[in-house]
């Protein structure tokens, strides 16, 4: 054996997976071939979503992860607590903010409402006429990719770290492309739009999403805004849509989002796309239409067809786990999504259910007892 | 009516002038795009500290009597669009313009390599120099060393000493074997002989190389190495330029094929989309002579003059073998490598050290962990030096080609998905 676990993919998903599993005293062999995925595009805002209680429940956890971890991170992994603005364009979308809030406030999550003035008041760049936004203090920023090379590495010598492409997976082995064979008890598919490669069977589509950043305009934005619409629209539609969404990131630059496109795999920025996202953007914050814009790409979103990760065993696959399908939320959730992992391997009582995130919803139900690792194995 | 050129010529230095005087009497419309505010590039950059050279006043004359070409100066290309577009803008808008044939003519930049003390205020590029004392910058009386690599660093010296500057040292990297050689075959181009002359000029050294630039709040000094030999030379400026790196982008974004970082084209300037022709020097470095040949065969076969570009081909052979002469004698040392310290900055618009880059095994990957190229110069510095410094290549361009107003990119709504590349030829 080569090594207790082995996790496919060094996203931000397979390095809080390694980092928990590590910390439980396994030895980790995490690979990955760098050809680049979610983690390396996306925004990095962690915000609690509450389109229903799992994913309110597994985004509200790995949050408030993220805050306590926040003390032991790198400046590189440009953690903030700056709080969110859901913006309301119009009455029915306060009432939207409202219900939200009830939502949130029965969840334990600090939130308030702010009407006009008070919208005015905190954010001045943002459009007159607005009716309110709803606040949310616990959420953050983060820049992932550090924060998951943070994780890899602070663990020390229990993860071990290895560049190559996983070209297929036999029960415990895992065979690399340059025909390197390496093998462990437990394997852990973690590598987001590229996992049907190696399970054919899972319900993994790549959903597109564009980005911009803006020169250096410092102290223009202070949360993380984001319209209400999103809720409705962009979120739900299976059509292209886009959604404002304005996030300030410590540099002073302002992070432009998003688009979200099924049925495309080509990573190219497409213009109209990103002038859509961007006509958006301008329209909750004017002033955004005179500054500069220096890059903009594109990443894919794993999307499962109910918005929730895949969490667990395969069920019909012994020994490998899978932790894929985490959408637009993945940096949010990941500390959660390694927690409720580990619990389940070592058969524990998970944090909070795990059901809505078990592989048997899409997969069908489980031909044999789960894998598990008693507890004391480690340590 | 969207405005529609027959020929839109990106680019009005050299080879970009040449390129719209040859096709000027076809009497088809030509537009003139550059993004400074008048012609000339580089090589003839107007401002009020300039005299232009005669040959390169008669071409804006010539520019000028030509009714059919349109000059827009001042304006940037921001993106290739579909239906043939590119996306422009200048002080005021963004827009949109068509074309049939399309000519990049955009030049070269040039290589910076980083040095402890490199981005101390005072510190510039040898044709940054250059441009800044054509733009007005006052250097008289103050003590300039040049340092680097090419003949650029004598232009640049020249440029210095007719403002009023005292230029102490030009520390040419290449051995003297090199440069006495290459002087020795200037002859075979009468044109450049005269430019020979300048490696006699009394602060001329070769195989000197700068190894740091001293000073605290602005450059004070510059340390020069010469074989075992250290020197320290109390000045104001220092300039330096290690030779140039084509400007691709636009045509890599368009889908030109890129061959050893320049644009590649065939006997008559074309890229391998059918309607891309490209000129001077992001197809190689050559020199003013061999970009105003260049773009002239390259306006006439784009407006389909074929003939009368191919009667310039044996005057473009004759200036590529000069070029291939400069390119010999002027290769860099790959000690100029070492040159870094761990803390020194590659990146200026991050800030990213190059310890934050050396450990990494690929572009991608420093970028993304040290931010490396994530700045407003979108890694046209840095992406050439970690090019040199590693052997890493830049991925593709994407657009904004360069920093581009947002409400610029909102003109891209009205175009159609997805950006279309023209058809290869074959
Ligand atoms: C535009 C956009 C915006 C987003 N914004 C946010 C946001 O604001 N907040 C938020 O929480 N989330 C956001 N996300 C989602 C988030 O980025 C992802 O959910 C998360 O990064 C997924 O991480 P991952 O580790 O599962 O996958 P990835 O980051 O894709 O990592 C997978 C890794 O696996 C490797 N790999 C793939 N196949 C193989 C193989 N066969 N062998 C070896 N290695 C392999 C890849 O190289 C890659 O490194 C956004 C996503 C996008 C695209």
């Amino acid at each position: 054996m080569n090594a207790d676990v082995i996790i496919v993919g060094s996203g931000i998903i397979g390095a809080a997976c390694a980092d928990e599993l590590a910390r439980r005293g396994l030895e980790v062999l995490v690979l990955d071939d760098r050809r680049g995925g979610a983690t390396a595009a996306g925004m990095g805002h962690l915000v609690a979503l509450d389109d229903n209680p799992a994913e309110l429940k597994l985004s509200d956890h790995s949050i408030g992860r993220w805050r306590e971890w926040a003390r032991d991170m790198d400046q590189g992994c440009a953690y903030r607590n700056n709080g969110s603005l859901w913006l309301a364009a119009n009455e029915q979308e306060m009432a939207v903010a409202e219900a939200k809030l009830k939502t949130l406030r029965e969840a334990g999550m600090a939130c308030e409402l702010l009407g006009a003035e008070a919208l005015r008041a905190t954010e001045p760049e943002l459009r007159d006429g607005l009716p309110g936004a709803l606040k949310v203090a616990g959420d953050g920023i983060l820049y992932a990719p550090n924060a998951a090379r943070w994780l890899l590495t602070r663990g020390g010598r229990r993860i071990a770290e290895r560049q190559g492409r996983v070209a297929a997976i036999e029960a415990d082995e895992v065979r690399l492309d340059d025909g390197t064979r390496l093998r462990a008890p437990v394997v852990v598919l973690a590598n987001g739009i590229h996992a049907p490669e190696l399970a054919p069977d899972l319900p993994i589509e790549p959903k597109k999403g564009h980005l911009l950043i803006t020169d250096r305009y410092p102290g223009r934005v202070s949360h993380t805004l984001i319209e209400l619409g999103y809720v409705t629209s962009a979120h739900n539609a299976s059509g292209p849509s886009v959604a404002c969404n304005i996030q300030p990131r410590p540099t002073g630059q302002l992070f432009i989002g998003s688009s979200r496109q099924f049925g495309t795999s080509d990573p190219a920025v497409d213009g109209p796309m990103l002038a859509r996202m961007l006509r958006r953007a301008v329209d909750y914050m004017p002033g955004l239409a005179k500054l500069n814009g220096i890059r903009a790409w594109t990443g894919f979103r794993a999307a499962s067809p109910d918005g929730l990760p895949l969490i667990g065993e395969h069920p019909r696959r012994p020994g490998l786990w899978l932790a894929v399908g985490h959408e637009g939320l993945g940096v949010t959730t990941a500390p959660g999504t390694a927690e409720l992992l580990a619990a389940q391997l070592f058969g524990e009582t998970p944090p909070f259910a795990a059901e809505p995130y078990l592989p048997e919803r899409f997969l069908g139900a489980r031909d044999a007892q789960r894998t598990s690792i008693p507890s004391e194995a480690g340590r | 009516m969207s405005e529609r050129y027959d020929l839109l010529i990106v680019g009005a230095g050299p080879a970009g002038l040449a390129a719209a005087l040859a096709a000027a009497d076809s009497g088809l419309a030509i537009a003139l795009i550059d993004d400074n505010p008048a012609p000339g590039g580089q090589i003839w950059r107007d401002g009020p500290g300039v005299r232009l050279p005669a040959r390169a006043r008669r071409q804006r004359e010539a520019l000028a009597r030509h009714a059919n070409i349109t000059l827009l100066s001042g304006t940037r290309v921001v993106a290739c669009a579909d239906d043939r577009r590119l996306l422009v803008e200048d002080a005021d808008s963004g827009r949109l313009i068509g074309y049939r044939k399309l000519l990049l003519c955009t030049g070269a930049r040039e290589l910076l390599l980083p040095f402890p003390g490199w981005t101390l205020p005072g510190v510039t590029g040898a044709g940054g120099l250059q441009a800044l004392i054509k733009g007005g910058l006052p250097v008289r009386g103050e003590r300039v060393v040049i340092a680097g690599s090419g003949p650029l660093l004598l232009a640049s010296a020249a440029t210095a000493q007719k403002a009023g500057a005292q230029v102490l040292r030009v520390a040419e990297q290449a051995s003297h074997a090199a440069v006495a050689g290459f002087a020795a075959r200037l002859l075979q181009w009468p044109g450049k002989a005269v430019q020979a002359l300048g490696l006699h000029q009394p602060g001329y050294r070769c195989n000197a190389r700068v190894v740091a630039a001293l000073g605290s709040e602005r450059l004070e000094a510059v340390l020069i190495q010469r074989g075992g030999r250290r020197e320290e030379l109390p000045c104001e400026r220092l300039a330096c330029g290690f030779g140039l790196v084509p400007n691709t982008q636009l045509g890599e974004a368009l889908g030109c094929e890129v061959r050893a970082g320049a644009l590649a084209v065939d006997d008559l300037q074309r890229t391998r989309l059918a309607e891309v022709f490209a000129a001077g020097e992001c197809t190689g470095f050559g020199g003013s002579e061999l970009s105003l040949v260049e773009g002239a065969i390259a306006g006439h076969a784009a407006v389909g003059q074929t003939a009368r570009a191919e009667a310039l081909l044996p005057e473009r052979a004759r200036w590529r073998r000069f070029a291939r002469q400069l390119a010999r004698s002027f290769a860099l040392d790959p000690a100029l490598k070492d040159l870094p310290r761990p803390d020194t900055l590659v990146c200026r618009c991050e800030d990213v050290p190059y310890s934050a880059l050396a450990g990494h095994d690929g572009w991608v990957g420093a970028k993304l962990a040290s931010r490396c190229g994530m700045g407003a110069c979108q890694g046209r510095v840095c992406g050439a030096v970690a090019g040199y410094l590693f052997g890493w290549t830049p991925t593709r361009p994407r657009l904004p080609l360069s920093p581009a107003r947002v409400d610029t990119l909102l003109c891209l709504e009205e175009t159609a998905l997805p950006s279309a590349t023209g058809e290869p030829v074959e």
